[in-house]
């Protein structure tokens, strides 16, 4: 296990309802595993107390066996590669200086980079698709392009696991699928992946588990299969829903108008 | 060496030169030729003991300046951040202006207040920037520099208002800033204080980069985040106090070189912040001689120079920038 949480709860100071209740999860190498559930559900959250942001109330985190609080953050970014929700730099640089940011995990304070911190640099532009990009300035890319370069930059990390929360945000189906595909790519070169996604229909098709979660706690985990039902769905969404299996098996939801019946 | 690695050099070396050969007495070329080689010439004491400590000393705090504000504008993410907007510059008047109107004169009596009056802005600041749990909230930063500095120069007017009017011009001259105390002790008293800080900065050029792109993306990449927004505050703070105290309040160099320098060479920060100390120090040296010759035999303050001409030249940048 690359990732490993069992029996998490986190609290914020002042809310009374707990943010996660109860929450495990794991994360081998090879995996895809997609994070789902309504907004507020606890799903970044989840993403914050693995990556050790936020501070977890009980229960444990480890990272290749080492409770996370405990890693440096240096250390922790050579096994773990995060695209966050959003960001935006303060100052614009090109999509290969942009990619080189992930290198500074291996970097220290002063030294110049060695030939090995270019190849790796050059090969996470390969692997993201972004090389033809790699001189453009990052104010004039689009947003899918925008997010394949973070996930360069964190490729660029040489890390054991990627952590991407809500990567295809107003991304249009031709990005959206793009950047799923890349990661099914990369999961398949034998890193592990952990997805925060809206797109039930996606996350069902790409990913190797789901995990649903219902005001902070686990509602179904598991395959895609066994967590997309419609009586689950319906009642965690609070919208009913019609479950069907697309062609390669994949559970697709419908959510239904007021004024079809429920089948 | 590239072309611009040239013009840079080149620009530097004739600032310097600039910086020696202006001055309230006029010497010709040879005669400063002669005092910098050869220490019996008339010229020698002119060259030596005014001219020469006098651009060095504009050359560090420049340098000094710039670099402040090129890091905090990564820090705070804001391309208008400057070390004075930390409610530096409100701290150090009012120890100034304090020492002063209680009739302090003397060459140290007056820096020391306003080291002192900046550092106590510095320690209030950064206590008011940390939020729950003791986290450093830039945003809250800034607001806490401009109301401190606020209510610092609202003390400092009331001491103003009660205090002898003979002594006002020379707090308000002494304020704007400038080179005319400079000597070889000043110089090395600066050195002194200022490397600790500017090596601090220096060694966190990389996690600079990371700030600009956000707290939550640079902690991903491997900042430890408090630790480093704390020595990259402090050490642009205690920087800018002992720059404020060895030659007052100058204003815009911080603000303006980074951007400047920004726009040529990018914005990663091993690049930056060597280049935007020399280009900062150079900037200083001649705003100095200008601020010597413009209306010799009297001086102005090179705060009013930098002033003058820094503010057309942000102002032609943003353009530049938004257009």
């Amino acid at each position: 296990m690359i990732i490993a949480a069992d029996q998490l709860s986190v609290r914020y100071p002042g809310v009374p309802r707990r943010a996660l209740d109860g929450v495990s999860l794991g994360l081998a190498k090879g995996e895809l595993v997609a994070v789902v559930g309504p907004n507020g559900s606890g799903k970044t959250t989840l993403l914050q107390t693995l990556l050790g942001v936020v501070a977890h109330e009980s229960g444990t985190v480890t990272v290749n066996g080492k409770p996370v609080r405990d890693w440096r953050r240096p250390e922790l970014a050579r096994v773990i590669g995060v695209v966050t929700q959003r960001e935006e730099p303060a100052f614009s640089l090109t999509v290969r200086e942009s990619v080189f940011l992930g290198r500074y995990p291996h970097l220290g304070p002063v030294a110049p980079p060695r030939p090995q911190d270019w190849a790796a640099v050059e090969q996470a532009l390969q692997r993201a698709d972004v090389i033809r990009l790699a001189d453009r300035r990052i104010d004039t890319l689009s947003g899918g392009e925008w997010q394949r370069t973070r996930v360069a930059r964190a490729l660029a990390q040489e890390p054991e696991a990627l952590v991407l929360d809500e990567p295809t945000a107003a991304l249009d189906v031709r990005h959206e699928m793009e950047v799923f595909e890349l990661i099914r790519e990369l999961v398949a070169t034998g890193l592990g992946a952990i997805v925060v996604t809206h797109h039930l229909n996606l996350a069902a098709r790409y990913a190797d588990r789901m995990l649903l979660l219902e005001e902070g706690r686990v509602a179904a985990e598991g395959r895609p299969d066994a967590v997309l039902t419609e009586a689950v769905v319906a009642r965690v969404f609070d919208w009913p829903v019609a479950v069907i299996p697309w062609t390669d098996g994949a559970p697709q939801v419908v959510p239904l108008r007021p004024v079809e019946k429920r089948r | 060496m590239s072309s611009r690695g040239f013009w840079l050099g080149a620009g530097i070396l004739a600032a310097f030169a600039v910086g020696i050969f202006a001055g309230a007495v006029s010497l010709r070329p040879a005669e400063v030729w002669q005092g910098l080689v050869n220490p019996a010439s008339p010229s020698a004491s002119i060259v030596r003991e005014l001219r020469v400590p006098r651009v060095l000393l504009a050359f560090a705090v420049g340098g000094s300046l710039a670099v402040c504000g090129g890091a905090l504008q990564a820090m705070i993410r804001n391309p208008l951040a400057d070390p004075y907007l930390l409610g530096l510059s409100g701290g150090s008047g009012l120890g100034a202006v304090v020492a002063i109107s209680l009739g302090g004169s003397g060459r140290l009596s007056v820096p020391l207040a306003a080291f002192a009056g900046a550092t106590l802005a510095i320690a209030l600041v950064y206590r008011l920037s940390l939020v729950e749990g003791r986290r450093m909230d830039v945003r809250v930063l800034l607001l806490a520099g401009v109301v401190v500095g606020a209510f610092a120069v609202a003390v400092m007017s009331a001491v103003i208002a009660l205090s002898d009017s003979s002594q006002l011009r020379n707090a308000f001259l002494w304020l704007l800033g400038g080179f005319g105390g400079a000597s070889w002790q000043g110089l090395g008293t600066f050195t002194l204080y200022a490397i600790l800080p500017l090596a601090l900065l220096f060694a966190n050029a990389r996690a600079l980069d990371l700030l600009a792109l956000g707290e939550d993306s640079a902690q991903h990449l491997g900042v430890e985040l408090e630790r480093t927004k704390r020595v990259v505050y402090l050490s642009t703070g205690l920087l800018t106090a002992v720059g404020v105290a060895t030659c007052g309040i100058i204003g815009f160099v911080g603000l303006v070189i980074p951007h400047a320098v920004r726009r040529l060479w990018g914005p990663l920060h091993r690049t930056l912040l060597p280049i935007t100390f020399v280009v900062g120090g150079a900037f200083l040296v001649l705003a100095d001689a200008l601020a010597r010759t413009v209306v010799r035999p009297l001086e102005l303050p090179v705060g009013v120079i930098t002033a003058l001409v820094g503010v057309p030249l942000f102002a032609l940048l943003l353009r530049r920038t938004l257009a």
